[in-house]
């Protein structure tokens, strides 16, 4: 049992020492992932009912899904509206992200404040919130309006990542460009922008997911032909248990791998470079 | 003479530019502003009011007096104060641990282990809801592996109830606490340790004289915002209670969609705001906003 005696930390703490730390930290590691896992090899059994691991192995959940009129059109509403809500929040996130950052005066903490409101006030009450303003203005149901609910707590987000990318870079630039000639506009998109656009990209993949991923607001501001993906998913769940839910999950969990893993390369990329 | 009114001029000129400058920066602002302001601050404002109008359009406290004099109200405040506390301070039971486990492992391990913690965080709140839902079913994996290792003799009521709503809370809310601590411990300084052992500390000691205190203030920021979002919670109690478990979201959503009363759901509303207003603000003396912000 030499191993046991190995030092592991710099304190001089030896292995033996610490295993059940390592124990305890592998445990949850696999509290934490395993959930996400076990979705997928059950997603691919043939059975009526969810079993694990799987006696037979099929893709009819699968070909229910995509078979599926109602499902397909859930689908296609969320995306329409994910890809929507990046060219909302993107766009209106990053010109408010530099406009802080290029006025500093006492009222842009308040503003800071007020901005990031939308993802520090429970969902619940952004949800009926936007319900009522939709019900007077007619907006329920409509996809402008799921767009603009789910841009209301992309942009935080985009602000948020766009202001950092921004303090790590030297507004001088843009001065100097200026007073060689260029313009304003000329300024940002020739010098800034090319300098953020990995942190830019990132925001509006995660602009998309907020979106494709939420549930509460959907679930009182969509209906009829225009449900979201989430909130068809989230009605059969709270019924029963469907195994086609176990595929659309598995859709899901590659979409959202490949994002992150997506962000995480553009973010490795240093923007400065 | 004309030097200094040239200069006058300019100085004027240049100000003026300042100011329109200004003015260009702040206008950048204005569709967010926008956006916000008609989907957050106009309808919060009209549930503050709504919560004080009687049907009939009159003034009245009754939807409040109703939250604090009926038992059904007190108790899905009991139950969601319950589950906050509960998740809040399981997630520091075994988040810390292992958060402490990460950040004393090299760079290339750590970042490794918090791909772990990163994958949950990413995956759709739905989906894992979903996992739970089949994993702590009756006939579910954990139920069935039980009985077949001869752990078990009979399944054991693993969801619809506060069990399940927990499990799955806890697995949720991890990451939130995870990754603010996390940032923090990386942050202290090992020699410091160094420095405790060399002057005779033992371990144990090391630890709680000099590392447990200088990790306080991200396992408080973590604190903080797992219990103010599991305090707003909905879609996990929701799925997992099996409508056994009312927490206040719940209850704000039964009142609008069931039974359409405005009134009893608005004033729900305030105080769920209220609260979550008053924790982020003591929060907001530990931690800078945008270190707490977060999807939930």
């Amino acid at each position: 049992m030499g191993f046991l005696n190995r030092i592991v930390s710099e304190t001089q703490i030896r292995l033996g020492q610490r295993l059940w730390l390592y124990i305890i930290a592998i445990v949850i590691l696999i509290f934490l992932v395993a959930p996400s896992f076990i979705v997928v090899p059950m997603s691919f059994s043939g059975s009526q009912y969810l079993e694990f691991p799987p006696t037979n192995w099929s893709i009819r959940w699968y070909a229910h899904y995509f078979d599926s009129p109602v499902w397909m059109a859930a689908t296609w509403t969320s995306i329409k509206v994910a890809v929507l809500t990046i060219f909302v929040a993107t766009p209106i996130g990053t010109m408010a992200a530099y406009g802080m950052l290029n006025s500093s005066t006492k009222l842009t903490r308040l503003l800071f404040v007020v901005m990031i409101s939308p993802i520090m006030i429970p969902l619940i009450l952004v949800a009926i919130g936007v319900f009522y303003f939709y019900v007077k203005v007619k907006m329920v149901n409509s996809i402008l309006g799921l767009v603009l609910a789910h841009s209301l707590i992309a942009m935080p987000l985009v602000l948020i990542i766009v202001m950092s990318a921004l303090n790590n870079y030297d507004m001088n630039q843009e001065k100097v460009a200026r007073s060689l000639g260029a313009t304003r506009l000329q300024a940002f998109f020739q010098i800034t922008l090319p300098q953020i656009r990995f942190s830019i990209v990132s925001s509006a993949l995660i602009a998309f997911l907020t979106s494709f991923d939420e549930v509460i607001i959907a679930l009182f501001i969509s209906g009829g032909p225009n449900s979201t993906i989430t909130r068809s998913m989230f009605l059969s769940l709270r019924d029963q248990i469907d195994p086609t839910i176990a595929s659309i999950s598995t859709i899901l969990i590659v979409i959202s791998s490949g994002l992150l893993i997506a962000v995480q390369t553009f973010g490795k990329r240093k923007d400065s470079d | 003479m004309t030097a200094i009114v040239g200069n006058e001029i300019n100085i004027k000129s240049l100000r003026q530019q300042e100011r329109k400058e200004r003015l260009v920066m702040i206008g950048l602002t204005i569709p967010y502003l926008l956006i916000v302001i008609l989907l957050i601050i106009v309808p919060i404002g009209w549930l503050f009011g709504t919560s004080f109008v009687d049907q009939d359009g009159s003034f009245t406290f009754k939807h409040y007096i109703r939250l604090i004099e009926s038992k059904a109200y007190y108790r899905i405040f009991i139950t969601t104060f319950e589950i906050s506390i509960f998740t809040t301070l399981i997630c520091i039971l075994i988040g810390y641990p292992l958060t402490y486990f990460i950040s004393q492992l090299p760079r290339r391990f750590a970042n490794l282990c918090m791909i772990a913690v990163l994958i949950p965080f990413w995956t759709s709140l739905l989906v894992r809801t979903y996992a739970w839902l089949v994993l702590l079913q009756r006939k579910g994996l954990l139920n069935n592996f039980g009985i077949e290792l001869g752990l078990l003799s009979e399944p054991l009521p693993l969801m619809h109830n506060m069990t399940g709503t927990l499990i799955g809370m806890v697995h949720i809310m991890l990451p939130f606490l995870i990754l603010p601590l996390y940032a923090n411990m990386r942050a202290i300084d090992n020699d410091y340790l160094k420095a405790a052992s060399s002057m005779g500390a033992n371990q144990l000691r090391a630890f709680w004289t000099i590392f447990f205190p200088l990790s306080v203030p991200g396992l408080l920021a973590g604190s903080l915002i797992v219990f103010v979002i599991c305090l707003g919670f909905y879609v996990t109690p929701a799925v997992l209670g099996g409508g056994k478990v009312i927490m206040v979201s719940m209850k704000i959503q039964s009142n609008i969609e069931l039974f359409f009363s405005w009134g009893a759901a608005s004033a729900l509303g305030v105080v769920l705001l209220v609260l979550t207003i008053a924790i982020l603000y003591i929060a907001s003396k530990f931690v800078s906003l945008d270190q707490m912000s977060s999807r939930g």
